[in-house]
């Protein structure tokens, strides 16, 4: 008996703290700030990586660098407000942005359908595809190319695996783990060419002698863009203007040659980069 | 040297940000291992007496403590408590919490433990000496209890300051944060960097253990 008085008495604490939680959840109203509490308190609070080379990482000074972190800087000062920045993690983002604990996500964020159900995105700066990179000696510049004997390499999971399974069915893949083992494969000439998220394989071509990106954009494009809590409008708004009135400097041009050029080069400044959310030409 | 990439430690205020960040680390477990410390004796001295209630209300906390994995409490307290209550917690103070209840937990059940190992007829025998309940265990019980205690304690706070390293979860820049920020941020011009750096964190880590176990060791042959 009094073992079953304890079961039940167990139950009815964890019953009572779930349901206080849902119910406290369903009370509240917003989590995030509104631009004008933003500015009245002097610092905005941004979400960037600090260990993503070259997007959001920390330089020997303890200083927040790269191309998210040049446009977060940028959006400080014509805010006339002090960026405080937040270290996020790829896994983190959306809970940061639903609790209201940063006003704006700036890390590598790619807009996806699912992730626009819980925050509220601004307009894109900058575009990603899959690409496919080749020897120099054998440059494949389109999928008709490979024959039916050839193979590609992909990674397991990414998304260039899901895009050829089902795009392309005819072309056997080959698959690896990891990065490491899919390089030594393509180095070792089990393939005829590789495919990854074009700023992996443009990365890859111009940091081993040898290779060519044959074709740097392939499938549906995708976008990086900035992100807000979901309905926090003056501060979306914000932002959107902000980035239409930055394409008259080319300011994300001017950002892509600070940041990205050492790893990416001048030749796809123009595919990688989106100017004023690439609606205002 | 050149190839184990330790020259990235050498660059800018490099070695200072790892210090600093073992320094983040080492304050979140030194707060909580204090907390966890007193509460988990007041609490395993309170559940080896047999009340009934405080028993059922300490296996409820128990078991939910012991069947959530830290990272999950972690981002319950962080995110969690934003999401229901709207307290805006800071990650350190948010790390210290987990840390604590976390703490208190083992502590309480370890001390439990401990008190129960000891004959109930020195309990019976302090106090047919006229020792009120207080007395009991401030002069009998616990002085025998604590000692049995120590191996296990010093193992669960090396384990707290060891886990600390999950806390970078929730924007805390610890010292495993700042090591994957020095290497990512070298990646072009030292691509080994990751060995030597790793390797650095992991000394560092094992001094501040190490004296904790050397300390333990006296205590346990001093009192044993």
């Amino acid at each position: 008996m009094k073992k079953i008085t304890l079961k039940v008495t167990a139950v009815l604490v964890l019953l009572t703290m779930v349901l206080s939680l849902t119910f406290a959840n369903a009370e509240s109203g917003k989590v995030y700030r509104t631009l004008d509490e933003i500015k009245a308190s002097g610092t905005i609070n941004i979400g960037v990586f600090s260990d993503k080379n070259p997007f959001g990482y920390v330089d020997e000074n303890g200083e927040y660098q790269g191309y998210d972190v040049y446009f977060a800087r940028r959006i400080g000062e014509d805010l006339g407000l002090t960026v405080n920045y937040i270290s996020t993690e790829a896994a983190n983002r959306v809970e940061y942005l639903e609790t209201g604990k940063v006003d704006i996500i700036l890390a590598n964020f790619t807009v996806t359908a699912e992730r626009a159900e819980k925050v509220d995105f601004a307009l894109p700066y900058m575009n990603v595809a899959l690409g496919v990179v080749s020897p120099d000696s054998r440059v494949i510049r389109d999928l008709s190319e490979i024959g039916e004997g050839d193979q590609v390499i992909v990674i397991s999971g990414t998304t260039a695996e899901d895009y050829l399974i089902k795009n392309n069915p005819e072309i056997t893949l080959q698959k690896y783990d990891t990065y490491a083992n899919a390089k030594n494969a393509l180095e070792n000439g089990n393939a005829v060419a590789w495919a990854n998220d074009n700023t992996e394989v443009i990365a890859f071509a111009l940091e081993n002698a040898g290779y060519t990106v044959g074709i740097p954009s392939l499938g549906s494009q995708d976008t990086i863009a900035p992100a807000v809590s979901k309905g926090n409008e003056t501060l979306l708004t914000w932002i959107n203007d902000e980035i239409k009135a930055l394409a008259a400097e080319n300011f994300f041009h001017k950002d892509y040659e600070a940041t990205l050029v050492d790893t990416y080069g001048l030749d796809y400044e123009d595919s990688l980069v989106l100017e004023g959310g690439g609606v205002a030409e | 040297m050149q190839s184990l990439g330790l020259e990235v430690l050498f660059k800018g205020k490099n070695f200072a940000r790892l210090l600093g960040g073992l320094w983040a680390a080492l304050k979140i477990s030194l707060i909580s291992i204090a907390i966890s410390m007193v509460l988990g004796i007041l609490l395993g001295i309170l559940v080896g007496r047999k009340n009934r209630i405080a028993g059922a209300v300490m296996r409820c906390y128990l078991e939910f403590i012991h069947i959530m994995p830290q990272m999950v409490l972690l981002f319950l307290v962080f995110f969690g408590t934003a999401k229901a209550f709207g307290w805006n917690l800071s990650g350190e103070v948010s790390s210290i919490i987990v840390f604590s209840l976390w703490g208190t937990a083992e502590m309480s059940d370890l001390v439990r433990g401990a008190v129960t190992s000891i004959p109930v007829i020195q309990h019976e025998s302090a106090m047919a000496l006229g020792l009120s309940r207080v007395q009991v265990y401030r002069y009998v019980i616990l002085p025998q209890a604590i000692r049995r205690l120590i191996p296990q304690s010093i193992n669960l706070i090396t384990r707290m300051i060891k886990t600390t390293s999950l806390v970078l979860m929730i924007g805390v820049v610890e010292i495993l944060k700042v090591a994957q920020q020095i290497i990512e941020a070298n990646r072009k011009s030292s691509p080994n960097a990751a060995f030597g750096v790793y390797l650095t964190v992991f000394l560092l880590y094992f001094l501040l253990c190490w004296p904790v176990s050397l300390l333990a060791k006296r205590l346990e042959k001093r009192w044993g």
